[in-house]
């Protein structure tokens, strides 16, 4: 059994210990935003926010989770997709088949929260998520929006 | 009729933003709507592709699949542009495969590939949305009393001109669904286009921000139980023996199945207990006639076929090999592009529920009809008694088109549990071994020159794998694959050779391994282009031309491809030296090539560090589609199309040994990520008067633009992909 809050609920789980984060949002809460893309820690695409720093949700163990760690899926990321980079994303048409952009934009928001003003050289360096339709250089245009690093020239 | 609204809309929305987010559908409510309802008089359909409702919401149906392309919204453009409505209470729904052949394929066709979404459907989606305008117009006269011809509609209002009374599409369109449909339907001029034309925003983006846009893999059924599989790691081995009797103890564990006489599959209630016990089921696989099968055993195969005396012929004239033989100077070359797995995000997924009356498969499809054929064949029931509810595609690339493998496994599992829907994921290992593989091909170029540095003669020997005579057979004759030949073919069609070559010979010496090939995003342009297009680029320094004017000299006799090769030419300042980047010098390749109806050109600015690192810092593209229906979708599409083929070009290959493939997961098949994009600057050009499609022909040109700038750089010929095994410390 586990204990993990939640976008800022506490829930009990009953699961085995070593069932990775990411299976218990999308199977157990039903928080199927979070994506399963290649279960190594690789895509990004089961990123959330642990504490507000940017976790792998598919290579961590519910085991390793306490109450007190605060857990933030992309439908508890904002109420009404008002956060700054979502509202980039809409302003920008960023996604296309959108699998990825879930991870990717909790990657960006935490990014944004560690570092308000990134480089472009740092976007580059932090953002490793996997996007297969290729929306890198609008990822790239929204975080910079989103920070209100003007682009222009 | 059961019509399934586009998940990105409604109902879903409210039950999927409850409290945490959990969730369960109504079986077949709310993604799935009885349309019986909504096609009655309460919201009528005006024809197969709009229903006016009466709070004035116009709903455009969609028959080709919304996988990131856009299609969903430029489409809708078209029918909205013909239809004259209010473009902000546009909607979008799916007609179900079950439907179109209800109705005697009312929709067309659903196949999503080729990049044909709007350039195969323009005319008759068009003409849907002018006739339900049409038939809107007259029903508002008929109740004026007035002639229809005194009436116009704009903005899904419609006016009488003499008397200034207006009324509303909403307000009419019970009666306009009873008139009879008319048979002269004139199409507007692109010129006059209002919402078609114009980059106006997806209507898909919202649900795709917050985590509510629902995917195959995401789709949670009453009852459901999870599956999943593994099958036999080596193409064409069987099951030998299975132990499952620790897995069958795990929990959650419901059966252990096997699928036909390769696969073996746990049930269970979640995914992730299912795919735990497969992991503690002891299976030996009977690895059949492939167990040793690899790639460098194929290679050699392939490499005979270089100078196999036969070969099916795909673009000739004059006499090639006489021409070579008397050239003043003769150039030769063997280039090799390897397998790639399609590596959609999503992975292959399918939910099916069978009882002995019916079937129904919910999935992500690139072609909903296909999936409901193999839907109706696994199931051992007639079409008519099956149903494909097609659920948003995370990733297609042609991976979710030609072949639905993992549907005809879903619904063989569901078989074995009648009554329980059963959803099936595969595993990103299993994708990975179990893809439908981007072809394996070599091909030997010999150019003869003049004294002159003129090209006098050309042979080009593709030896390798055909997609085609791996999944339609039945059309390859006297064994030639018609595919094969894109962006060579002489002109005339919507992939042809952009040079007048005096003697030409490009033929093909089909060699088929063991790996199952299949349509990826791209096809056979993608080689083809790089093969042809490094090439040239050979040829001109063997000339001691410049690559732009040598290639232009021979493309008189085609402007299109000329006129994207000169829009890359020109916006970079061809024959000026590029600015240094962070004092290192910057080099320039080209590239151009004809695919899918459209003309595009690429040229790629490159740095290689004394280290032989790469750094691509830009890509200027050039693409022609004749009309340009959403130029920022456009733009898009080059900018992932990019991604995706210098993925391939850089870092990824499927390598086969013993039979199976190597590369598991994205630790081994790597991919382009954001530290290695290069800036993109898309031209669009409008020439009109034809539809190319957008989705896959710039792929095309990524990688020789790339691989000429390399030589440019580094006097490094790159002929061997992917480039991570090249060394390009300058020679």
């Amino acid at each position: 059994m586990a204990k993990l809050n939640v976008n800022g609920r506490v829930v009990e789980i009953q699961v085995e210990d070593d069932t990775p984060l990411l299976w218990v949002l999308r199977e157990q809460l039903g928080l199927t935003g979070t994506k399963y893309g290649c279960g190594v820690a690789q895509c990004g695409a089961c990123t959330v926010h642990v504490d507000g720093a940017a976790v792998r949700a598919c290579a961590m163990p519910v085991s390793a989770f306490t109450e007190g760690q605060k857990i933030t899926t992309i439908e508890g990321l904002s109420p009404d997709s008002s956060h700054p980079i979502q509202q980039a994303w809409l302003a920008l048409d960023v996604p296309q088949c959108g699998f990825c952009q879930p991870g990717m934009i909790m990657a960006a928001s935490a990014l944004l929260a560690a570092h308000p003003k990134p480089t472009e050289a740092q976007i580059r360096e932090e953002m490793t998520n996997i996007c297969r339709c290729g929306t890198y250089n609008r990822v790239i245009a929204g975080i910079q929006r989103a920070a209100g690093i003007s682009t222009s020239g | 009729m059961n019509a399934i609204t586009h998940p990105s809309r409604r109902g879903l929305l409210a039950t999927v933003s409850s409290a945490l987010g959990a969730f369960t559908f109504g079986f077949h409510a709310p993604l799935v709507k009885s349309a019986a309802a909504q096609s009655g008089n309460a919201v009528p359909e005006i024809n197969v592709w709009v229903v006016i409702r009466p709070d004035e919401t116009v709903v455009i149906r969609i028959a080709r699949s919304e996988m990131g392309q856009g299609t969903l919204t430029g489409l809708a453009q078209l029918v909205a542009e013909e239809l004259e409505c209010d473009w902000s209470k546009v909607t979008t729904e799916y007609p179900t495969p079950g439907q179109n052949l209800a109705r005697n394929r009312a929709w067309g066709n659903m196949s999503t590939g080729g990049s044909r979404g709007i350039r195969d459907s323009h005319d008759y989606v068009r003409k849907g949305g002018a006739a339900a305008r049409m038939m809107l117009v007259q029903a508002a006269a008929n109740a004026w009393g007035v002639p229809a011809a005194e009436c116009s509609a704009a903005n899904s209002i419609i006016t009488h001109g003499p008397s200034g009374r207006s009324t509303s599409f909403g307000k009419v369109a019970e009666a306009a669904a009873r008139l009879s449909p008319p048979t002269d339907i004139p199409l507007k001029d692109p010129k006059n286009w209002k919402i078609a034309g114009k980059s106006v925003a997806r209507l898909d983006t919202a649900d795709k921000l917050n985590g509510s846009q629902i995917y195959g893999m995401d789709l949670r059924l009453p009852g459901m139980l999870n599956a999943a599989i593994r099958a036999c790691p080596v193409f064409g081995g069987k099951i030998g023996a299975v132990d499952s009797k620790a897995a069958e103890a795990m929990p959650g564990v419901k059966h252990v199945l096997r699928v036909g006489d390769n696969a073996v599959v746990v049930v269970a209630d979640t995914w992730w207990r299912a795919k735990t016990a497969l992991d503690a089921v002891n299976i030996t696989w009977d690895e059949g006639a492939n167990a040793n099968a690899s790639s460098a055993s194929f290679a050699e195969v392939m490499k005979a076929g270089l100078d196999a005396p036969e070969a099916a012929i795909g673009n000739r004239n004059g006499d090639a090999r006489a021409a070579l033989a008397g050239a003043a100077k003769r150039v030769e070359a063997v280039y090799g592009y390897p397998h790639q797995n399609h590596a959609c995000m999503e992975v292959m997924n399918a939910t099916a529920l069978w009882t002995p009356e019916r079937c129904e498969v919910w999935t992500p499809t690139q072609n909903g009809e296909a999936a409901l054929a193999a839907t109706a064949e696994a199931s051992g029931l007639p079409p008519a008694r099956c149903e494909v509810h097609k659920i948003h595609l995370g990733g297609g690339f042609g991976r979710r088109g030609a072949v639905h493998d993992w549907v005809r496994q879903a619904v063989a599992i569901a078989k074995q549990i009648p009554g329980t829907p059963i959803k099936l994921i595969w595993s990103r290992e299993e994708d990975m071994l179990h893809g439908r593989f981007h072809p394996v091909t070599m091909c030997k170029l010999q150019g003869g020159l003049d004294a002159q540095g003129n090209l006098v003669g050309l042979h080009m020997r593709i030896s390798g794998q055909s997609i085609v005579a791996g999944i339609f057979p039945q059309n390859i004759r006297d064994g030639r694959d018609p595919v094969a030949f894109q962006g060579l073919n002489a002109s005339g069609g919507e992939a042809d050779i952009g040079y007048t070559i005096p003697n030409l010979l490009i033929d093909h010496a089909m060699r088929n391994p063991h790996v199952p090939p299949g349509f990826w995003r791209g096809v056979n342009l993608n080689q083809n282009a790089i093969y042809l297009e490094c090439f040239m680029d050979e040829l001109a320094h063997a000339a001691g031309k410049d690559p732009l004017a040598f290639r232009q000299a021979l493309m008189g006799n085609h402007p299109r491809h000329l006129g994207v090769l000169n829009a890359v030419a020109e916006r970079v300042g061809w024959g000026r030296p590029a600015a240094p980047v962070n004092g290192q010098a910057v080099f320039r390749g080209l590239a151009h090539t004809h695919g899918f109806g459209s003309y595009v050109a690429a040229c790629a600015e490159v740095s290689v560090s004394d280290k032989g690192e790469l750094k691509i810092h830009r890509i200027v593209a050039a693409t022609d589609c004749g009309h340009a229906v959403n130029p920022q979708q456009i733009e898009m599409q080059v900018e992932g199309s990019f991604v995706y083929g210098l993925s391939a070009a850089l870092h990824s290959e499927c390598t086969v040994k013993n039979g199976r493939i190597e590369q598991e997961n994205f630790d081994t098949y790597q991919v382009l990520r954001m530290d290695e994009m290069p800036k993109v600057e898309t031209i669009i050009l409008q020439s009109g008067g034809f539809w190319g499609g957008v989705g896959e022909p710039t792929i095309a040109v990524a990688a020789p633009a790339v691989l000429n700038a390399i030589f440019a750089a580094t006097g490094k010929r790159v002929r061997h992909l992917p480039l991570k095994h090249a060394d390009l410390r300058r020679a």
